[in-house]
């Protein structure tokens, strides 16, 4: 079929613009970078280039406030490409010098360039950064590095050529082959075959049919789906596009949470220049091919991310999972077949239209292809985004690209796939995580949330806070999810609080078998994992809260008591004087003490006392 | 932010709501979002109205999905709303001695949201997306990284003195 847009003409026309910008300065402006003041550090770029009587074609330059890198923790970031330069913790007041320095004067400003952990120098070019130069982006190719909200910068990226190609082929069976060749499978925690899905739902085209992309990303600390949706917004909606063309829809809804405004904001300005474009809505690109495009916030519930619930919460309705079958690909939003996707498996779809499947499947194992976005954070140095192909280990992730533990401290193990998933320990370093390794050593992919912990994370107290956010969240519509949890988190909440017997275990144990198989979704079916897994690795350390009644990370209060070594304790009054009940008495220059039975433990005089007197036992 | 808290319903404006999503009861999750944002809170007359003036929807099912997502308050939040993330990450790096911090600061009663003088709403919230900069709070909308025990006092002790 001949489109009335010719989209490599438009690509050139967007390529050109964007050459003629002179130096492009990348500002972050996601979530992250936002909260440490990004907008201020774009405002003052700003200010300073609009002089232009004092630019020569030379220093010629163009704040470009982009979606997230990923280094959210060394944010506010700035990267300059052309000059290879990445600059760090950037405030308000260092955007001057460099201006001045770098952008002007070619001198880069060494004091704002990140720091090595482990070599402790400074990192002048960003190849050179191992957070960036071990991982190999794909879903997250363009977020940090364009304009997420200029549909022309997404269009300099090959943004919609995918589109086009499609739509001009004219073959919506073929772009099922193709994504089923590439072995992709679905990032929203199941890993299910996403060409299979297509087929399944194309295979009801006729009456009306809808996409729908999951971007509930309801798992704790987990935050790639933001990521894309705020910092590439075009490329989500391309792939719904081409999904939709794929199985004959028409129309299609993105359901993100209301947690995530900045993201609702951008996918609402692009879907609305898209359209503008005729990129979407009615007859794309002058084909016979039309695809409308809607949001729906989430309200605040974890159960939504399930997709019969997701279903359920656009109709209007309370988000409760739906007996399957029927399946949402032959009776789903409305009644009608629908496809429903993750939002990174469908940011995947435009890189493999455009590269091909071959591209695509000879990244990964042999089991699960292509890149994952981890959502690293924890005790690592370096907390972030990252994706890497299939198979990567855990050492490379947190030792490599997460720069080792923080602060000395000691690997513990790595929590994975949220409160579905479970621990790995140092013994699963260097197995290459896919799908299917992850769920023989007891975990899961699951979204990609990866939680670094130290020998001073107490794994009780973690399993233990599992627990209590699957039981906050389990809607309450099956016995066993709704009692089932509830009985295991009471046992947990004992154990922490040291009054846990030995049988405590089993009952856990056999709990957690009927919780799994009762339950009617995801939800219950996975919510023992937490549980089950720590049981399996780390039975020694519930054994210490039972038996010896001694929380070995030193966390749980109820087992802890705050102690002043008389040998070290100077008598400064810092400790008392930070204590908000009173509890530390003593005489000036003399050692203090601290009253037990009035003690909160909340740790106030550890973190005052200026020469390290107080212990946690 | 708006300062005026508007405790009475007016039905011209429910009628406007109802209207921009055509009364059509797939929308109702966005037409309750539009009344918090306007009242701050869902007050009962409003969930009633919107039973009553939609097809297919009864007041009962208004209230059941009103109540059924943790983002609808069926009470007046205070002026500012305290958002403490106990995400995974945020737990991790020690959201709960900021949280009891912020308890204390308060002086929020035991079992209750909201302080007496409905300045302070406090809600635990399981992550806000910015996992890298744990442990977050977020005040009106406001983000605050990598908070401490102290830190956090040191903000509220600024909205209190700017109070009185
Ligand atoms: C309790 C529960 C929560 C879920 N949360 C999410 C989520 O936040 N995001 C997501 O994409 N999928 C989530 N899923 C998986 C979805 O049900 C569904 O499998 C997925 O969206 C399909 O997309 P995919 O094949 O592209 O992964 C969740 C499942 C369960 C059981
Ligand atoms: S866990 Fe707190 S922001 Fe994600």
């Amino acid at each position: 079929m001949t489109l009335n847009i010719d989209i490599k003409e438009e690509q050139r026309k967007a390529q050109e613009t964007i050459s003629q910008q002179g130096l492009r300065v990348l500002v972050c402006a996601g979530t992250g970078c936002v909260a440490n003041g990004s907008l201020k550090v774009i405002e003052r770029f700003k200010e300073l280039g609009a002089d232009v009587s004092t630019l020569t074609e030379h220093d010629k330059m163009t704040i470009v406030p982009t979606g997230c890198h990923g280094f959210c923790e060394q944010g506010v970031l700035v990267i300059i490409p052309d000059k290879h330069v990445t600059y760090v913790k950037v405030k308000e007041t260092d955007v001057e010098e460099i201006y001045e320095s770098h952008v002007k004067n070619n001198q880069p400003v060494e004091r704002l360039l990140y720091t090595d952990p482990l070599s402790g120098q400074h990192v002048h070019k960003n190849e050179e950064i191992n957070f960036y130069a071990k991982q190999t982006r794909t879903a997250l190719a363009n977020c940090g590095k364009i304009n997420a909200e200029c549909l022309e910068e997404a269009i300099a990226v090959r943004g919609y050529e995918a589109l086009a190609n499609v739509i001009a082929a004219g073959n919506p069976d073929a772009v099922i082959d193709e994504i089923e060749k590439s072995g992709l499978r679905g990032r929203g925690g199941g890993g299910f075959p996403t060409g299979r899905k297509w087929r399944f739902t194309a295979a009801n085209k006729g009456g009306k049919s809808y996409v729908v992309c999951n971007g509930d990303e309801g798992d704790p600390g987990a935050f790639m789906d933001r990521s894309i949706m705020e910092g590439d917004p075009h490329k989500l909606i391309e792939g719904m596009a081409i999904a939709a063309y794929a199985i004959g829809a028409d129309e299609g809804y993105i359901y993100v949470r209301a947690e995530y405004p900045l993201a609702i904001k951008r996918l609402r300005k692009a879907i609305a220049d898209a359209e503008a474009k005729n990129y979407l809505g009615k007859n794309i690109m002058g084909s016979d091919f039309s695809f409308d495009l809607h949001i729906k916030e989430g309200a605040g519930a974890f159960v939504c991310g399930e997709e019969t619930a997701l279903i359920a919460s656009i109709e209007g309705e309370r988000g409760m999972p739906r007996p399957k079958p029927p399946f949402p690909a032959n009776k789903g939003l409305f009644g009608r077949p629908t496809l429903i996707n993750n939002v990174e498996t469908l940011a995947n779809v435009p890189v493999i239209m455009l590269n091909g499947a071959d591209w695509f499947a000879q990244m990964g194992t042999e089991t699960s292809k292509g890149t994952k976005t981890f959502a690293l954070t924890g005790d690592v140095n370096n907390t972030g985004l990252i994706e890497v192909p299939m198979g990567t280990t855990l050492r490379e992730i947190v030792f490599d690209i997460g720069g080792g533990m923080r602060d000395g401290k000691k690997f513990k193990a790595v929590q994975i796939g949220g409160p579905s998933g479970g621990c790995l320990t140092e013994e699963h370093l260097d197995i290459p995580m896919d799908y299917d390794n992850l769920i023989k050593a007891g975990a899961m992919v699951g979204s990609g949330g990866l939680v670094v912990m130290s020998d001073k994370t107490c794994i009780v107290e973690v399993a233990r806070f599992f627990m209590n956010f699957t039981q906050n969240e389990s809607c309450g519509k099956c016995v066993p999810c709704r009692e089932g949890t509830k009985n295991m988190l009471a046992i947990l909440q004992k154990i922490v609080d040291g009054n846990g017997t030995m049988e405590d275990l089993d009952t856990l144990e056999e709990l957690a078998k009927n919780v799994k198989e009762g339950s009617l979704c995801g939800l219950g079916k996975t919510a023992p994992n937490p549980v089950l897994s720590t049981l399996k690795y780390f039975r020694d350390e519930y054994i210490a809260h039972i038996k010896d009644k001694k929380c070995p990370a030193g966390v749980c209060s109820k087992m802890t008591s705050y102690v002043i070594d008389p040998e070290k304790c100077k008598g400064c009054s810092k400790c008392a004087r930070n204590c908000p009940v009173e509890a530390i008495s003593g005489e000036i220059k003399s050692p203090f003490t601290i009253n037990q039975d009035k003690c909160i433990k909340c740790g106030a005089c550890i973190d005052n006392c200026p020469f390290k007197a107080i212990e946690r036992k | 932010m708006s300062e005026t808290v508007n405790s009475k319903v007016d039905f011209q404006t429910m009628e406007e709501i109802l209207k921009s999503f055509d009364y059509k009861k797939s929308y109702l999750i966005a037409m309750l979002q539009k009344v918090q944002a306007i009242y701050k809170y869902l007050p009962e007359e409003a969930m009633t109205y919107i039973g009553e003036h939609v097809d297919g929807l009864s007041p009962a099912t208004v209230f059941g999905v009103a109540t059924f997502y943790a983002q609808f308050s069926l009470e007046p939040k205070g002026k500012y709303e305290i958002k403490v993330c106990d995400g995974t990450a945020c737990h991790v790096r020690g959201s709960l001695p900021v949280l009891n911090a912020i308890k204390e600061k308060i002086k929020l009663e035991e079992g209750k949201f909201t302080t007496k003088d409905g300045l302070f709403t406090l809600e635990i919230v399981s992550c806000l997306g910015a996992c890298g900069l744990a442990p977050v709070v977020v005040i009106n909308e406001k983000v605050y990284p990598q908070m401490t025990p102290d830190a956090i006092t040191i903000i509220l002790d600024t909205l209190m003195k700017e109070e009185q």
